[in-house]
This record gives C-alpha cells, structure tokens and sequence, in this order.
C-alpha cells in the first residue's frame, strides 16, 4: 500500500499523479476463504479490515452485490454522535466515536471527522425532560452531553431561529461538542484500502444467491454470481437486504425495511456550523464541505425495496428546516435520494450469533448505522473471530426479542437516530 | 454597458422595449424577452463567474437548463437574494441586480486562483490523502479553509417575503417539454378533447423552434407554425398551458411535480401572486418530449470565457440577435454544428468551422457552410486567452493519428459541439430501464415501467419531420388515438455525429486539462486517475472526482465521463451503466416544495372550544401535541409557581374546572364492541355494565403501555373510548389496524369523536354543589351516582354525557357537551361556582394533583418499555383471557424480572430540594465513572398538599427498596432521596368519595 502523505501527493504531483497504485485489487473469488462478508458497505468492510488487523484472519473475502459503499454507507447523511440513552447504547456508539476520532490516522485516509457538535433541539415539556434523561445518564456513563438555553444554543448555532413566536419555540437543547460528519464514501474506501492491504479480497458485482449448510447445520459456503465459494464463516452486513441474505440460510429476521430519504442543496459558502437535530419538527441539517445543506428527516411510512420514497416526505422535512430557518426558503434542493433501512422492533442493532453456526449478522441499524460504523465493524469482527461476541455487542442479540430483554432507544427518547 | 454585440436585426425580443439590470453594480441594456446571459453576451461580458475548485474565469457555456459556470447571484429586492442562479434562465427583468460568486476580492481578480495554480496537487481525490496530520488542524484549520473555498454563492440570511403555493391537477395527457415533438403531441391529444397539459421550462413555448430560421414545415417558415400551434393550443378549453414550469421529478403512480416562475419575471409583480407554485399531476399518460443536451468538446483549456457549445452560438444569434463573438470558430464531431455555423455566418459573423472527423466523413450538411472557412479531420490542440478566449490551436490530423502543423485560428468565441446526450432524466426517475444504442452513443429510453412514453430528441430523433411525426403520434397514442400524421420539412435537419471522448493531442494526456465537469473542474485526466486508482464503477468515479454532482448535475459531462472510462476499461458503455438520475431535474426553491406550509400553517394548531375564554382570562398556553392547552392562569403578580399553588389548593378545598378537551375520544360501536375491547385491552370488558366507567391501559404488541384512559359503556354496542391527548391519532390508528387485518369479522367501528365533544372537568369537594342546580335528568347523588359511572342526560338542557371521574383524586365529573355548547356551560358552572371559589386550572396544575395521587401519565412516566406490572398494575392484566394485544410478549422472561424498572415515589431528603424530571438515580455516588445507573425521575412537582416537592421515578426493583437512600443528580452534583411508595396524598383514594383523605408522606 502507498501511505498518503502531504509528500507522497506533493511527489505524485511532479509525476503527474501516474503512480498511484489500485486503492484496492479487482480480484476474482477465490474457492475457499476463511471466512465471508456478504455486504461492502462501511460496516462489512470495516469487519474485514478489524479481522485482518486484529483477529490474523487475512484470507477472507467481502461479497458485494454491486459497488462497494453503494449501500447505505454512500446514502446517509453522515451525522456521529455517541449520546445514547441506555449504558449498552452509549457504551457501543462511544467505542465507534473513540474510533473515528483516529480512523484518519489508522487508515491512513482522511475520512474527514469533523467534531462540528450535534445540537439537538427541544421543543416541549416532553422533550426537556426526555433530552435531560440523556445528559445526566449520558454524565453517568463519561460521554459528552451538555444542556443549553436557547440562547446558548442559538450563540452555538446562529442561524437558528429562537423566537417564541414560531409554532414550537425552542425550549432549550442538548449538544455533543465531540459529535459531527465524516466523508461517508471515505471510509468505506478507507476501510477497503485499508483490508486489501493485509490480503482480504474485496469482490464486487458478486451477489450471494445461495448459502450452504451441512448435515450439522453449521454453514458451509455461498454461491455467487461469480461462482461458489467455501466457507465456514459467514458475516452477513447487508442492510435493507438482510432480511433476504437471511433468508437464503433459512434465518428469519425480525427487520422490516423502509425507504429513507435525504437531500442536499445547491452549494454555498458556510453558513450552517453544526449538525443540527430537531425531533419535534422533525428534521434533521449539517453543511457538507463542499457548501451543499445536508438534509433528511424520518423513513416512508411504507415498508418496499425500492430505493425511491415520496415527495411528500420531502415536503414534510423542508417544512420543517424552514420553519426553523426561514431564511433558507430560497435555497434550493439539487438532489434527493432514497436508501433502504432495515428496522427491528426496537430500533436497535443485531449484532452477534444467530441460530445457524457460522452464521454472523450485523444489522437493524435503521436510521442510524452510518455513526457506528466502526465501532460495529470492530465488535462483529471479534464476534466472527472468536465466535463469541464482544462484551459492547454482547446486549444486542438476536434472541432478545425472544426474552424481552430490549434496548428500546426510540422508545425511550422519541429521537431519530 | 452598450449592447456592442447585438445585431442590428433579427431574434425575438421585443426591441421597442428596452430595460436596465445591473451585473456586478454596472447596467447591463436588454431588452424585453432577453435572458440575462443574452444581455450579458448583447453587451460584450464573457466572464461570468469562476470555477468551484480552481477559480478559473468562466463563461456562459449554454442557453439552457444545463448551464454549469454562470451561476449569479440575483437579488430583487430586501430579502428576495438567492445564490446560484443560472444566468441561462433568468429572465432580463428591469430593476435586477445580479452578481457573479465565489470570488474575492472581484470576478476580474480572484485571489482564490491560486488553487489553480495549485490544480498539478489538487487534483480529484487529493483531500483523501492529505490534511491528516496533525489530528488536531482537521477541525480547526484545514477543513475551515476548505470550507471557505467551496461553496458557490452566499445563502440567504434574512426571512423571504415571497409566498409559494401548490396546485393539484389531474389530467389525461401530461406533455413535458414544448418543442416541436411536445407541440405536436400536445396537438394531436388535444384533438381528441382529451384534458392536456403541456408544460415548458422556457418563457416562450416552442423549444428548438424558438431559434429555427430556416426551416420550413408543410410549406410555412417554423416560426410561423410555431405561433399557429400555440395559437391552437391557447383556444381550446382543455388545453392548460404552462410556460416557465420545469417537470422535476417522476414519482410513482404517474404523479409528476412541476414547479412553475410566476414572478421572478416580473418587474414589478402584483402582490397577491405568489412567486413560485408548485404543480402536482396525476396524469393518466405522461408523454416526455425534453429533447436532448449538446456535448462540448474536451481538450486542452476548453473552458475559456467565449467558448460555448454550437447549438448555443445559433441561439443567440437566431433567438435573441446576438453576436456572442464577432469571430467564431466552431468546432464539431458532428451535423448540427453546420446549422450553427451557417446561420452565424449568415448574421454576418466572421465563421470558421473546424470538424475533428475527416473529410470523407462528412456529408450533406457541408453544402450549409459554402463560404465559410472549412477544416476538416482536425483537432484541437488548446486555446489561448484567460478572461476571454482569444483563439483556439488547431492542427490536422492523418488517417493514422499524426498530428501536423498547428495554427492558431484567433477567435473571440468558440462553439463547440460534441453530439447529443437525449435528456431522460424524467424517463428514467421513472423507473423505465434505459437502452444503449451505440450509433447515436447515448441512452434512449427503453422499457417503461409507468403510463409514459418519450418523443423526439429526448427519445434519440433529430430529424425535425421525425420529431414532429413522432410526437404527433406520440400524444394521439397516450389519449387513445391512433391518428399519425406525416410533416413536410426543408431543408432536411442535418444530424449525426461522430463519438469523441477526448481531442486527439500530442501533450502528455496525463497533464492536459480538457475539462468534462466545468463547475466542479473535474477532467479528463482526473476521470482517468480515478479508474487508475481502482475506482471503476461509474458511480464510485463520479463520488470520487465528483463529476456530475454540480448544479446542473452533469447535464452536459456526463457521457463524457462515462465514454472516457468506456475507453480506459475498454468496455463498452452499456456494461457499465450510468449513474442513476435522481430527483430533481433541476434545482428546485425549498419554498415551491414547503408551499403553504409557513408560519402559522406549518402545523395547524387545534385549540379547545374553551380556548378563547381561557385565553380571555389570561391562561398561558402550552404545546401539547397538536393542541395549543390551558399551561396555568396566573393572577397579577403570580408567577407559575403561585399560580400552580393556588389553583392547586381550589381544587382540594374547594371546586377546580379544568378544560379537558383535548382528551381523545373514540366512539366503539357495533355488535362486537366489548370483544374487540376486551382484545385490545389487556383487562376485561364484557360483564361491564352500560352506566360503568372502567380505566383501561392499552398495550402494544410488545406488551409495553402505550396508551390509557377511562372507558365507558354507553350501551351494550356502545362504548365511549378516551385516550391520551398526544395519543389520540394513533389509538385510532391502532385499532383500526387490528379491525382491518387481524380481526375483520369482528362488527365493530372506532368513530373519532374528539372535536364532538367538550368535556368540562369540575373537580373537588364541591364539585356536585356546583353542578347540581343545573342538571334536571340526573339523579347526582352519591348512591345513585357513584365514582367510575355515566350518565346520559342533560345539562342546562343540554345532552351531556356526564362522567363521576377524577383524574386529581377529588371527587369530581367530567361533563360532556357538545363543542357548540361548552362555552355556555362553563360560563354558567364559573357563576354557578363563584360562591365556592370556583378556580379554573391548567394542565400543570393537573399534573400536580394528579402526582400527589400516584396517577401516571403516559408517555411522561412510562416511555415505552414500561408494563403494567411495572406501573404497580399488575392486577389490571386478565390471566383468564384467552388473548389480548401484548399478551404474549408479556410472557416473554425479561418481562417478569425482579430488577425491572418500577414505579416508585421519591421523597428528598432535605425536604426541599425539587428534582429534576430526567435525573438519573444512583444508589452510590462514590462509584467511578461509568456509573450504574438504577432509574430517572419522571415526575417532580412541589406539592402545596403534601408540603414539600414529590417526584415519581423508575427504578431498577424499586419495590424492593421502599424507604432505602438513593442518590439523584442534580445540574452541580446529587442529592438523596427516599424511595416511597407512588401515592402521596390520600393513598387509600378516600376523597373521590367525598371522604376527607390524609397525607401519608408530609
């Protein structure tokens, strides 16, 4: 691997930029691998890299149905942040937060973590006494979260518009100064560069179509478009569609998938200097670094497949943007996107064993998957490495919709996540 | 500014009305029908902006929606400023200030062009690699530079004047595009009387006819059948006409958004018109008649101000009678461009017209350019010039690829033209799967997945009689029509071209700087260091060298792009795809999308039928879910805090009245009602008698509270249901969902009946005196009317549903009255109640006392995962039921757990401190961090009755531990608290009957 450097570049530049070799190699699948990745999205490769780096295990392979980061990881809008409710939440999102505060370095690639801050605004009684749960527990358990005024929050954030004439005023909000963006396709080639390096072989156009068990049960090997593969581990990572990879090892999933949508305006010089949340009026802003206003609110009302939600989620996500910054009324929106996410009954992650051995599930991330993004990665690599989870995923199991044992973060803050 | 460059004749603008606009502070002269890019070229300005990345000094590249370097900022006036405008589109308005972006300090000297100077570092991708080190300059440093450089234009910072709407429509034809194939289309589904829509995102309709000078259709000049298809199109009465309306996106079901410029246009607009509406069609067929992008052509330093794309040199010479360049040189691969050429020339401008194919290659469009200066199987090498082209290199180029002699042909514009791109942006938002056809080296639509069908350029023909042809059959086709219909045109449109992906040059490729994305500055060589670098699918190259992801979304890059990693990969086109076209076609204002919905229409407030007495009698107001309600009614001089004392201490030794409104109400009815009740609760329902009142606790699958309020039977199918005031919708909601998919034989229908009813909460001990006087038909006495019963009857000679309940631990009705009526009730209860003391309250005071008696509210004590067992409610849970909603996941082991979260009371200890709603509770504080956290406060109110502040919590096995020390945070530290039992005022619920109760924990 060439290490990207200000005097690799500047080298490179007098070369005109002729020696950059491959990020990573375009190999064909092999017919035998230690273990599988279906999914080449953040979470799927980051496992990759975390089992090459810290488990030994470099001959492994991540399956990708099309190109990688093409998933979710290349869809969302980049928000990260650790202040989670429950000690199991907390403890998993602020060991991804510990990551991406030097997954620069450890990948060698900007990946672009901007400690901007996450405001979080309340809009009622309700949500006082909801975001106060979480900064005191979020004390409790070391994580930066802190309580503002409005006018603390709006000196925080100036655009904000704190009038108590608008339809919900701002009663106050809670603000994570270590939470912000990172460049979401960064890390997803980061984590790629990062694995092909140490040996995995990263395969794209390479959809699973089958998975194989043996007389054990235990599984044996997928077939692909690109062939059949051995195997005696499989980690699925594949989002909106893990209920179906599930599905081909006969594992039914309690996930239910819904379309997302984001958007992003035309470009402008900076004008917006945090990620700003808003449960209430329900929406959700941060500005990108190339000046475009980043975007989004909650899923469709409908469970589909298809990567295309309706405008009127849209209209409802800009009603409220504008109703918190009516100055923006004349900016415009240049793109729109839809992602599919896959949603479990508590609207917290899988992460961990399931009922088929060999068979490893990372998913249920709904809205919020992007910011854990390494912290998931590394507990699932040490799940599939060791076949036994980490103590942080060792909570979100599969079989606490069973026991009742939830971690129901939704439920207990109402916040998109 | 003069207009030095416009042409004595010709064009369609209005010359005998001339108007002013100013470009960065000096008038620019236009006149009626101008754009401002045509003003701008008319008065000789080439340089209208720079790049994103590089600064570099940019033109105007087109005359359309394409438009990717001038990008203006416009201002109309206080608060009409927005950024990013293409110059392309803006109308030439009297009065308009507009200003070129991403400069400083001016357009004309731009410091930030040392990023230029820079482009051999910054190339795509080059961020990736460095600004790593130190960790900390990320955040403080370099991504602040970064930032400052990107953008484009300033975002608005004052509120918008403006006003949006939004209009619905339903029509049989939907025609996008109104050039020769929309007109035609239009036309022919008109015919038949079908209801036609036929929208354009130009001022004018008419597309490519608007600057067809020659051609001839059925024997009359385009120009002419042009006005006679408009004309037609205008007389008829089911024919809607929208100009200036761009169709931005496909969604499902054939329901198509337009957005439509009602005033920017306008010098000086009437005030009741809005600025933009936004249409939204459901159209039973959608013909798509969008036509097609012109490609530039890349090679070294394309990008000079002049250098334009062909098919724009004739528009602004054709359209607008101007001269974009007094000598022009263009430069094709392919026909068109000699149609451009000709008609430049025929304006009088000095034309040379340089073709990259040999000679042999060219057909019979080399009979328009007789005259004209004519070099054929050339290429180009550069240009010369900064601020303005001032010439273009050109060399030839032999069969075998060597390349000769260069010459500098000089020139003051530049059209280039590197073939067609069809514009399927909507076809393919559409779901349709696009086709590859290599002779024309583009996608045309293929299968479609929707009611929708594409005609003329946008469907890959440029063939004028085609396009009409096929538009015509097009738009009879999509009203049922089978009628066709042939046109004669002369001359013939000369079409086709040659696919080229970059100018054949002898520098090192590697360092030429052929532009593909002019706004973002993305070129060849960096599409080529993306694929070197591993990245080869299309979409990873756009994401990386961010290609394609400017304003105009790569309207004019695009297949550039997509031909270049064809060539690297050596694979053809269609195996690698093209990015997928999303949403919308072009920019669209936030405020077309939001419409209406501002200020006092973002989200209707509902207000009570009491509500302007309350607000009469200075009650503040509190959000409570949709609900603007009653917070508390401070007298002069109170704070809420008092206020909260006093109405508080009405309601225990006197008579409260309490506006309880907003509580939902479901009215259950039919055959099946106490089963599907009994199904949906978690406690019984079928042997409660018509005259009962019952408290039911609603419960989601997952056997967690979601909902809860007293029931009533009205009569054996007749059940009046009252939920949550948040919860209301979803109740509803709720039920509906098990009545239509789970249990549809049941007869039964839920019936929202909150605005129906006023309820009217009179509480306290002398609740009944008040009452009493005004009620005939009721028998109100203890025996006959006893706590958690209904009585149908009448009040003041109203019929009233009245309700013996108490949701503060008083005795106390809750009268029902229909909402007309509740005003006159409770302006006669107030009087009727004046000797007692009668205190209107609010919802905090209800909180209160409700506390003080344990009561829970849902969603503020329970959160979700939260049972019945863990409210101390265990016993409401039928264990002889067969079946209710929650009832297996109540079963589920985690659910039984001594160490669940329950309900407890908190007492502090020092008897004054008043927690915090939210704190968290901990048994040591001495532990380290992170902390074991046993449960949070979820009520906390200072209590006038018990003396002191009260709290209610859920903590870890909390029943266990009445009367242990915990520890509960606080903003500076902790402080302790005794855990009690949830009930601190009354326990035993003696005073609902009248009996005087007593304070357990004062």
């Amino acid at each position: 691997m060439r290490r990207f450097s200000l005097t690799s570049l500047l080298s490179e530049a007098m070369n005109a930029h002729q020696g950059w070799p491959r990020q990573w190699r375009k190999p064909d699948p092999k017919p035998a691998y230690d273990a599988v990745i279906i999914g080449g999205g953040s979470h799927g490769l980051g496992a990759a890299y975390y089992l090459a780096k810290q488990h030994g295990l470099t001959n492994i392979a991540v399956l990708e149905k099309g190109w990688i980061g093409g998933g979710n990881s290349g869809r969302n809008t980049t928000i990260i942040r650790s202040n989670y409710l429950y000690d199991e939440s907390a403890a998993l999102y602020e060991h991804a937060v510990k990551l991406w505060e030097g997954l620069s370095e450890e990948l060698n690639y900007n990946v672009m973590f901007s400690q901007r801050g996450v405001l979080m605004l309340a809009h009622n009684v309700h949500d006082v006494q909801s975001f106060k749960r979480h900064v005191y527990a979020n004390r409790l358990n070391g994580i930066d979260n802190e309580w503002l005024t409005p006018e603390e929050a709006k000196a925080f954030c100036p655009p904000l518009n704190i009038s108590p004439d608008i339809r919900y005023p701002v009663m106050g909000a809670a603000l994570q100064r270590r939470g912000g963006t990172a460049r979401h396709d960064a890390v997803v080639w980061g984590y790629a560069r990062g694995a092909d390096a140490m040996g995995v072989d990263i395969i794209e156009n390479c959809e699973v179509t089958a998975i194989h068990r043996g007389p054990d049960g235990a599984v044996t090997g997928v077939d692909t478009t690109r062939g059949s593969i051995k195997t005696k581990k499989i980690g699925v990572s594949a989002s909106g569609h893990t209920s179906m990879v599930m599905g081909l090892a006969g594992v039914r999933m309690p996930l239910e998938s819904f379309p997302l949508q984001a958007l992003v305006s035309e470009p402008v010089k900076p004008c917006f200097p945090c990620v700003l949340m808003s449960n209430a009026v329900h929406a959700y802003i941060s500005q990108s670094d190339k000046g475009e206003l980043v975007i989004g609110a909650g899923t469709d009302q409908y469970v589909s497949y298809s990567q295309q939600g309706g405008l009127h989620i849209t209209t409802h996500t800009l009603d409220a943007i504008c109703e918190l910054f009516p100055q923006f009324t004349r900016m415009k929106m240049m793109r729109s996107w839809g992602g599919i996410v896959d949603v479990t009954p508590d609207r917290s992650p899988i992460i961990g064993k399931t009922p088929v051995k060999g068979l490893y599930v990372n998913c249920g991330w709904g809205t919020g998957g992007f910011k854990a993004s390494p912290g998931s990665a590394n507990v699932f690599a040490h799940t599939i490495a060791r076949d036994e989870p980490h103590p942080i995923n060792a909570p979100f199991t599969l079989d606490r919709f069973r026991t009742g044992r939830l971690i129901d973060e939704a439920a207990a803050a109402a916040v998109a996540h | 500014m003069p207009q030095s460059h416009r042409l004595p004749r010709g064009g369609r603008i209005d010359r005998a009305r001339p108007l002013h606009f100013t470009f960065n502070g000096a008038a620019v002269e236009a006149y009626a029908g101008d754009t401002v890019a045509s003003a701008l070229l008319a008065n000789g300005v080439k340089l209208a902006g720079r790049s994103f990345k590089y600064h570099r000094p940019r033109g105007i590249l087109t005359h359309g929606a394409d438009e990717p370097n001038a990008l203006l900022s416009v201002d109309r006036g206080p608060g009409r400023v927005d950024p990013n405008n293409r110059a392309t589109m803006v109308e030439a308005t009297a009065g308009l200030k507009v200003a070129s972006q991403n400069h400083w300090p001016s357009l004309e000297h731009d410091v930030g062009a040392v990023n230029d100077w820079l482009s051999p570092v910054f190339v795509a991708g080059f961020y990736y690699k460095t600004f790593m080190w130190p960790r900390a300059f990320w955040d403080k440093f370099y991504e602040p530079a970064i930032r400052a450089a990107a953008g484009l234009g300033v975002a608005p910072d004052a509120a918008d004047p403006d006003r949006y709407v939004h209009r619905h429509a339903h029509c049989d034809v939907l025609v996008v595009g109104a050039g020769p194939a929309g007109l035609a289309a239009a036309r022919a589904a008109a015919q038949t009387g079908a209801r036609v829509i036929l929208a354009d995102e130009q001022a004018e309709l008419g597309g490519s006819l608007l600057h067809e000078t020659t051609a001839h259709i059925d024997g009359k000049p385009a120009a002419e059948w042009l006005a006679e298809s408009r004309a037609d199109l205008a007389a008829l009465a089911n024919v809607t006409l929208l100009p200036r309306t761009t169709a931005f996106g496909y969604y499902n079901h054939n329901h198509i958004v337009l957005t439509e410029r009602v005033t920017d246009h306008l010098a000086d607009p009437a005030p009741d018109l809005p600025r933009e509406r936004l249409w939204q069609v459901r159209a039973k067929e959608v013909v798509i008649a969008t036509g097609a992008h012109e490609r530039p052509l890349a090679f070294a330093d394309n990008d000079r101000p002049g250098i334009m794309l062909a098919e724009s040199v004739r528009v602004y010479v054709n359209r607008y009678g101007v001269a974009p360049g007094r000598r022009i040189v263009f430069v094709t691969s392919g026909a068109s461009a000699y149609r451009a050429a000709a008609d430049a020339k025929a304006a009088g401008l000095d034309v040379t017209l340089v073709d990259v194919r040999p000679d042999s290659a060219i057909g019979a469009e080399r009979a328009l350019i007789a005259g004209v200066r004519h070099l054929t199987g050339h290429t180009v090498l550069g240009s010369t010039g900064r601020k303005s082209v001032t010439g273009l290199i050109v060399a030839p180029v032999t069969a075998d690829g060597i390349i000769g002699a260069r010459t500098t042909l000089p020139c003051d514009c530049a059209g280039l033209s590197g073939g067609w791109t069809p514009s399927v942006h909507l076809f393919s938002q559409s779901r349709g799967k696009l086709s590859f056809r290599t002779d024309l080296d583009a996608f045309v639509p293929g299968s479609s997945v929707q009611k929708e069908r594409s005609v003329g350029a946008c469907a890959g023909t440029f063939d004028l009689a085609a396009i009409l042809a096929e538009g015509w059959a097009g738009g009879a086709a999509a009203a049922r029509s089978e009628a066709a219909r042939d046109f004669a045109v002369t001359p013939a449109t000369p079409v086709g071209f040659k696919p080229v992906r970059v100018l054949r040059s002898d520098a090192d490729p590697a360092k030429v700087r052929a532009f593909l994305d002019f706004q973002n500055d993305v070129t060849a060589k960096d599409i080529r260091l993306a694929i070197r670098e591993g990245f080869e699918s299309v979409e990873h190259v756009k994401r990386y060298t961010t290609t394609g992801m400017a304003t105009d979304q790569g309207k004019t890059s695009n297949m550039a792009a997509l031909g270049i990693l064809s060539e690297a990969l050596d694979r053809p086109v269609p195996q690698i795809g093209t990015t997928t076209f999303r949403p919308p076609y072009t920019p669209v204002t936030f405020g077309a999308i939001i419409g209406a919905s501002r200020d006092a229409l973002f989200d209707p407030i509902r207000q009570a039928p009491l509500h302007d007495w309350a607000a009469e009698h200075g009650a503040v107001f509190e959000n409570v879910a949709l609900w603007r309600r009653a917070w508390y009614f401070p007298q002069a001089g109170e704070d809420m805090h008092a206020a909260v004392r006093r109405e508080c201490k009405a309601v225990r030794e006197g008579v409260g009245i309490f506006d309880a409104s907003t509580l939902g109400k479901i009215e259950v009815t039919g055959p099946d009602a106490a089963e599907f009740l009994n199904r949906i609760y978690p406690n019984a329902w079928l042997k409660l008698e018509p005259g009962k009142c019952r408290y039911g606790l609603m419960l989601k699958e997952d056997g967690f509270v979601f909902d809860d309020g007293v029931v009533a039977r009205i009569a054996p199918d007749c059940f009046h249901v009252t939920t949550t005031t948040g919860g209301a919708p979803r109740v509803l909601a709720h039920m509906e969902d098990y009545l239509q998919t789970e249990w549809p034989d049941l007869k039964v229908f839920a019936t929202s009946t909150t605005e129906e009813w006023a309820v009217i909460a009179l509480q306290g001990p002398r609740a009944r005196d008040v009452l009493a006087p005004l009620v005939d038909d009721i028998d109100l006495s203890p025996e006959a009317f006893p706590h958690m019963a209904i009585r149908t009857g009448h009040i003041m000679g109203i019929p009233t549903r009245l309700f013996r309940v108490s949701f503060t631990g008083e005795m106390g009705f809750e009268i029902n009255v229909q909402a007309d009526h509740a005003r006159a009730v409770w302006e006669a209860l107030v009087a009727r109640g004046a000797p007692f003391g009668i205190t209107p309250y609010g919802t905090e005071t209800m909180h209160v006392l409700r506390a003080e008696r344990g009561f829970i509210i849902v969603g503020q004590d329970t959160d979700g995962t939260v049972t019945p067992d863990d409210l101390g409610l265990g016993g409401m849970v039928s264990k002889a039921k067969p079946d209710f909603v929650g009832k297996r996941s109540l079963a589920r082991p985690d659910m039984t757990l001594p160490d669940r979260k329950q309900l407890v009371g908190l007492l502090t200890e020092d008897g004054r401190t008043l927690l915090e709603e939210g704190a968290q509770i901990v048994a040591d504080t001495r532990q380290p961090v992170p902390m074991t956290m046993l449960g949070h406060v979820t009520s906390s109110y200072d209590s006038a009755a018990c003396g002191r502040p009260v709290a209610m919590a859920l903590v870890a096995g909390g029943r266990a531990r009445i009367n242990d020390t915990l520890h509960v945070t606080t903003p500076t530290g902790f402080t302790a608290a005794r855990v009690v039992p949830p009930a601190f005022f009354d326990p035993e619920g003696k005073r609902v009957n009248g009996i005087a109760g007593t304070n357990t924990h004062a």
